[in-house]
C-alpha cells in the first residue's frame, strides 16, 4: 500500500472517530516503505523492500481503555478495528491513572522529509554495497554491512480535535571491515534523514582505514585512562542516561536523579559546566516529529542540561497533573553542544590517551549510579604526544555516563548519529574525558 | 544478543514499558479459529507451482498466524491489555543458485503466486553477486503432518480478569512484604505455523509460549538508596497450567536462602519473596573484590551459557555472516577441526536440543522442514560441533541439517538461530548444599542480572539477582554490588563440580535478538547448580555527584 496523503489520512481518521461509541477515541496511522541490502564476506546476502501501513484505534469508556489495530482500510475493516477496541475496553479493569485524551494541540511542522532520500532505489542500495565491497577487496579486506532507508508518514487524531500529519525519511548505514586473517577490524556508522549528507565511499573508507590500522594490537594494562570518545562510542551511554531523565522515577526515589529525603535533583549541578544538552524537534540536522506519539502532546525546544545543571525532567501527563507541573511532548532527539574542533585536533592536544571508535554490548550494572559496562570495538588506539602511536587490544569498561560527563576535558565537533539501542536521534560531539575506567582486557577483534 | 529494547521495566529505565509489536490487536473470541489446513495447502501449492514455473530449483512457503496477548501491571493497577494478531505468507526460493525471498499479507492464490515470482526475480538479481551457489543438505519430504506444543490449559481461553487478578495479587504480596513498588507482566504467544516445500513436506505446527516477569523495587529515601529484585521464574513452552505450582514444583535453594521453581511457577509466592529480598538488599554487605569460587544456580547460569556457548557456536557467526552486528566467534573452524580444543574442563558436556518438552526451542520441525533433534556441542570439554542450517551442513561435514532455521514472522526470511543449548548434569550424586560444604571462600549467585560479552565471545561480565557469601563451607550472609568478569575458555575450564540430575532445570530468553533487520527468538538453557573455581569478582558500587 502506498503512503497516504494528508487528505487521505484525514478522511480515514474522521471516519474512525465517527464510528466510535466510546467516551473518547484516539487514532494513529503509520505507513512505511523500507528498503535494505545486507552483505557479508564481500557478497550480498539479502536485499528487500517492506511496505506496511497500520491503523491503531484506542477507545475509552470512563477509565477503561482498549486498543486494536489493523492493516486494512476499507470501511468494514475500519469498523471492525473500532469494535475490537471497544470490546477490549469493556473487558479491561479501570485504570486509576487513566488520563483523558489531550485537547487540540498546535504542531509546528519540522523538516523531516527529504525527497532525495525517498527516491532511493535498489540500484542506489546495490551501489552502496559495491563501494565497500570493491574497496575492501582491493585492500585484501572483508566487508560485512547493512544499508536501510525508509520513507514514512505518521498521522494522529482524537475526539478532541487533535490532528497531525507529517512525512519523514531516514537512512542508516553500518559496515564492519575486517582483515582476512581476522587480526584487524574497522567500523563506521552513518544515520541521517537527508541522503545528500551521506557519502557511502567516504564512510566505507573510514572503516577500511581503521581495519588496516588496527592490525597487531598491543595489550595495555587496564586502568583509568584519558580517552577520546568518538560520538559513536558515547551514543548508547548517553541514551541510557537520558532514558532515565524521568520525573516520576526520580520523585519515587528510584533513580540517580532522586534526592536524599525525597524529590528530585532538578537544578542541581551534576555534570561539568561544559555540558549543555537540549532537545529541539526543529533542529536542521536531527529534526523529529513535532509531537510525542505516546501522548499526542506537542514537543518543544527544551534544555535538558544547562551549564552542567539538570534543566528539565520528563513528566508523563499523569505525573505532571499529580505534581502540579506542565506536561509537554517527550523529546525525540538529544543535542549536545560541542566545538569546531576535529577529532584530529583533540588527538593533537592529548599527551597520553586512548582513542575509542565504538562501544558495544552496553548494559546497566547499577541503576543507582547509572554504572554501565560494555566493551570497545573495531578500532581502539593508543595516543602519545598528540599522535596515534599504535592499535591496542579492546577493553571492557565499567563507567557511569554521569562521571564521564563530569570528567570532560575538551569537546569536539558534533556528529549526527542514532544509537544502536537508544530511541533518540542524536547530535553529539567527540569528547576527551579523563579517568575513564577500563577494568579488563578482551582478546576480541 | 539478549535484547533490552523490548522491555523497559523498572528503575531508571524511564518507567515506560515497550511492548514488541508483532501484529494487529484482535478480540479474544477470534483467537481460537485456526485457518483450515486445506486452505493453507492450496496457498502453498499456488506459490510453489508459480516459483517452479518461473525457474526456481527449490521453494518453501511459510504461512503464519501469530497471536499474542500482553498484560502489564504496575503496583495495584493494570496498565495495558493488548491482543495482537499477524497473518501472512513468506516465500523463499533458490534460482540460479541464489536465494530470493518475498512476503505478502494478502492471502489469496494470486497474491502468493505473485510473491513467489517476485522471489524468483530477486534470486536471479542476487545470483549475479553470488560467489558460490547455495547447496541445501537433503531432507526427505514428510508429507502432511502436524505437531503441537503439549499443554493442559489454553492461555487463550483463560479470562483476562483471572490473569489481571493474579498479577495484581502478586504485586500486592510484594508490596506487603517490603517492596516500595512492584511491576509484573504476562506475555503469551501462539505461533500457528504452516510450512511447505518442494521436497514434499506440508507441516502444520501450533506453538505456545508464556513468560511472567516481575520486578520488586525497595526504596530508602533517608539514605537515597534503592534496590530491585526480579522474579526467579523462566519463560516456558507450556500452557497456563504453568501457574498451578504444587509443592513438588518448589525447590529449596542451597542453605534454604530462597525458593526456586521447576515445571510450574508460584508467581505470588515469588513476588512476596522479591519484595522482602529487595528490602534486604538495601542493607546487605558490599562485596570485597577478589577471586572467589562461584556456585551458580540454573536461574543464573542459563544466560552465561547462552552468551558464552550458545552464540559462540552459531555457525553463521563463525563464518562471518553476522560480523557487522552481533559479531563473529572465537570458536573458529580450525579449533573444531583440531578435535582437541579444550572449551571447558573434562566435566563440561554441552548439548544442543530442540526436543525437550516445555523448552522454548521445542518444536516438531524447523523453518526448513527439518525434524527436531539433539546433538553434542561440547563433549568432555572438547568442542565437537556447531549449530547449522541446511545450507551450512556441508561446511562442517554433516550429511543433514541440525534443524536450526527460524524466522520470527511470516514476513521475515528464515536464518540460523540458536536451539536450546544446555549443560548436562553431573554423573555423581551431589546437591547444592553438598557443593557449598567444600568451599572456603565463595559466592552463591541466583537469578539473571546484568550481562555483557564481547563480539567474539571471549570477555564477559555477569551479575545476578541474589548473592550470598560462602565461608568455610557455610552460607553466611547476603552480598551486594557483585559482578564477575572472566574469559569464556578460562571460565569453562574452571568448572569443577556439577550437581546431579535432580537439580537440573531450565532458564530461558524470550527475546533473543540477531540479524539485520533484527529478529527475535526464544530459547531455553538447562543446567544444574555448578561450581567454578577462582573467578574474578569486582565491586560495582559507585558514588556519583
Amino acid at each position: 500500500m502506498k503512503n497516504l496523503s494528508q487528505d487521505e489520512a484525514k478522511r480515514i481518521c474522521d471516519k474512525v472517530l465517527s464510528l466510535s461509541k466510546g467516551d473518547q477515541c484516539e487514532v494513529n496511522i503509520t505507513g512505511s516503505r523500507k528498503g535494505n541490502i545486507r552483505y557479508a564476506r564481500n557478497a550480498v546476502s539479502t536485499a528487500g523492500l517492506i511496505e506496511d501501513t497500520q491503523l491503531t484505534v484506542s477507545v475509552a469508556f470512563g477509565k477503561k481503555q482498549g486498543i486494536a489495530s489493523i492493516n486494512e482500510f476499507d470501511d468494514k475493516s475500519l469498523e471492525k478495528a473500532v469494535r475490537r477496541a471497544e470490546d477490549l475496553a469493556r473487558l479491561a479493569p479501570e485504570n486509576p491513572e487513566f488520563m483523558s485524551t489531550p485537547t487540540k494541540q498546535e504542531y509546528k511542522a519540522s523538516q523531516t522529509f527529504f525527497q532525495k532520500t525517498a527516491d532511493i532505489d535498489p540500484e542506489f542500495r546495490a551501489q552502496v554495497a559495491a563501494y565497500s565491497i570493491e574497496n575492501s577487496k582491493k585492500n585484501k579486506l572483508v566487508a560485512a554491512g547493512f544499508f536501510t532507508d525508509s520513507t514514512q508518514f505518521t498521522t494522529i487524531a482524537n475526539s478532541n480535535g487533535v490532528f497531525g500529519y507529517q512525512q519523514d525519511t531516514g537512512l542508516d548505514f553500518t559496515v564492519t571491515v575486517r582483515t582476512e586473517d581476522g587480526r584487524g577490524s574497522g567500523w563506521v556508522k552513518r544515520s541521517v534523514g537527508d541522503v545528500s549528507k551521506f557519502d557511502a565511499r567516504e564512510a566505507s573508507n573510514v572503516a577500511i582505514e581503521k581495519a588496516l590500522k588496527s592490525v597487531d594490537a598491543k595489550a595495555l594494562e587496564p586502568g583509568r585512562y584519558t580517552v577520546i570518545l568518538e560520538p559513536a562510542a558515547t551514543s548508547d551511554l548517553l541514551g541510557y542516561m537520558f532514558s532515565g531523565f524521568d520525573a516520576r522515577q526520580a520523585d519515587e526515589g528510584r533513580s540517580f536523579l532522586s534526592k536524599k529525603g525525597g524529590g528530585n535533583r532538578m537544578g542541581e549541578k551534576l555534570f561539568d559546566e561544559q555540558v549543555n544538552v537540549w532537545a529541539d524537534p526543529w533542529d536542521k540536522d536531527v529534526a523529529v516529529l513535532p509531537w510525542d506519539g505516546q501522548n499526542m502532546l506537542a514537543r518543544e525546544r527544551m534544555d535538558i542540561i544547562k551549564g552542567g545543571k539538570v534543566a528539565n525532567l520528563d513528566y508523563s501527563r499523569f505525573w505532571a497533573q499529580k505534581q502540579g507541573k506542565r506536561a509537554v511532548g517527550s523529546p525525540g532527539n538529544i543535542i549536545m553542544a560541542g566545538t569546531n574542533k576535529s577529532t584530529q585536533e583533540l588527538i593533537a592536544n592529548t599527551k597520553k590517551g586512548v582513542l575509542v571508535t565504538r562501544t558495544w554490548y552496553i548494559r546497566m550494572v547499577d541503576p543507582q549510579s547509572v554504572l554501565l559496562t560494555g566493551l570497545t570495538r573495531d578500532g581502539t588506539f593508543y595516543i602519545e604526544n598528540g599522535k596515534i602511536k599504535h592499535p591496542i587490544k579492546n577493553f571492557r569498561f565499567n563507567e557511569s555516563p554521569v562521571t564521564m560527563l563530569n570528567n570532560i576535558e575538551e569537546l569536539g565537533r558534533p556528529e549526527i548519529l542514532a544509537g544502536d539501542e537508544s530511541q533518540y536521534q542524536l547530535l553529539i560531539p567527540a569528547m576527551r574525558v579523563r579517568d575513564f575506567n577500563f577494568t579488563s582486557l578482551s582478546d576480541a577483534v | 544478543m539478549e535484547r533490552r529494547s523490548f522491555l523497559k521495566i523498572g528503575a531508571a529505565a524511564g518507567g515506560s514499558l515497550l511492548i514488541p509489536v508483532f501484529g494487529n490487536a484482535i478480540a479474544a473470541e477470534e483467537l481460537l479459529n485456526p485457518m483450515a489446513v486445506q486452505f493453507k495447502k492450496s496457498l502453498a501449492d499456488a506459490a510453489m507451482n508459480a516459483a517452479t514455473k518461473a525457474g526456481a530449483s527449490y521453494c518453501d512457503v511459510r504461512i503464519g498466524r501469530y497471536l499474542n496477548q500482553f498484560v502489564t501491571t504496575r503496583d495495584l493497577n493494570v496498565e495495558n491489555i493488548v491482543n495482537t494478531e499477524s497473518s501472512g505468507v513468506g516465500v523463499r526460493v533458490i534460482a540460479n543458485g541464489a536465494y530470493g525471498f518475498c512476503s505478502t499479507n494478502v492471502m489469496t492464490p494470486d497474491s502468493v503466486a505473485a510473491a513467489a515470482r517476485q522471489a524468483v526475480a530477486i534470486a536471479r538479481a542476487n545470483a549475479r553477486l553470488q560467489t558460490e551457489p547455495v547447496v541445501l543438505a537433503p531432507v526427505k519430504g514428510v508429507g502432511e503432518v502436524a505437531w503441537a506444543t503439549q499443554f493442559k490449559k489454553d492461555w487463550r481461553i483463560v479470562p483476562i480478569k483471572e490473569k489481571a487478578e493474579m498479577l495484581i495479587a502478586a504485586n500486592k504480596a510484594g508490596l506487603d512484604a517490603g517492596a516500595s513498588f512492584m511491576s509484573s507482566n504476562l506475555f503469551q504467544v501462539n505461533q500457528q505455523k504452516y510450512f511447505a516445500s518442494t521436497d514434499g513436506s506440508y507441516i502444520d505446527q501450533d506453538i505456545h509460549r508464556l513468560w511472567a516477569p516481575l520486578t520488586a523495587t525497595a526504596v530508602d529515601k533517608a539514605t537515597n538508596r534503592f534496590r530491585t529484585r526480579d522474579g526467579l521464574s523462566s519463560p516456558t513452552s507450556m500452557g497456563y497450567e504453568f501457574f498451578d505450582a504444587k509443592e513438588s514444583n518448589k525447590i529449596k535453594a542451597a542453605g534454604n536462602v530462597t525458593t526456586l521453581y521447576k515445571g510450574a511457577y508460584d508467581l505470588i509466592e515469588d513476588a512476596r519473596a522479591a519484595g522482602r529480598q529487595a528490602r534486604e538488599k538495601l542493607t546487605a554487605k558490599t562485596v570485597e573484590p577478589g577471586k572467589y569460587d562461584l556456585v551458580l544456580s540454573p536461574e543464573h547460569l542459563f544466560l552465561t551459557i547462552h552468551e558464552s556457548v550458545g552464540h559462540a557456536t552459531e555457525l553463521d557467526r563463525v563464518l562471518g555472516y553476522e560480523a557487522n552486528y552481533a559479531g563473529t566467534s572465537f570458536a573458529t573452524l580450525d579449533k573444531w577441526k583440531s578435535k582437541n580444543f579444550k572449551y571447558g574442563s573434562d566435566l563440561v558436556n554441552i548439548v544442543a536440543d530442540k526436543t525437550t518438552p516445555g523448552s522454548l526451542g521445542c518444536v516438531g520441525y524447523d523453518d526448513e522442514g527439518v525434524a527436531s533433534k539433539r546433538w553434542d556441542l561440547i563433549r568432555n570439554g572438547i568442542l565437537v560441533n556447531y549449530q547449522a542450517t541446511r545450507d551450512q551442513a556441508a561446511i562442517i561435514g554433516e550429511k543433514e541439517s541440525h534443524g536450526c532455521s527460524y524466522a520470527d514472522s511470516w514476513s521475515s526470511v528464515q536464518f540460523q538461530r540458536m536451539p536450546n543449548v544446555s549443560l548436562e548434569a553431573g554423573k555423581k550424586p551431589l546437591t547444592p548444599d553438598d557443593m557449598v560444604k567444600d568451599i572456603k571462600k565463595g559466592i552463591y549467585i541466583l537469578g539473571r542480572g546484568s550481562y555483557s560479552i564481547d563480539q567474539q565471545r571471549y570477555n564477559f561480565q555477569f551479575g545476578g539477582q541474589l548473592y550470598f557469601e560462602i565461608k568455610n563451607g557455610k552460607i553466611t550472609n547476603q552480598l551486594e554490588d557483585v559482578a564477575y568478569q572472566s574469559n569464556t575458555q578460562e571460565f569453562w575450564n574452571a568448572c569443577s563440580a556439577l550437581c546431579d540430575e535432580r537439580d537440573w532445570r531450565m532458564g530461558g530468553s524470550f527475546f533473543d535478538g540477531k540479524g539485520q533487520p533484527s529478529q527475535v527468538s526464544a530459547v531455553s538453557h538447562g543446567s544444574p547448580t555448578t561450581r567454578f573455581n577462582g573467578i574474578n569478582v569486582i565491586n560495582t558500587a559507585r558514588k556519583i555527584g
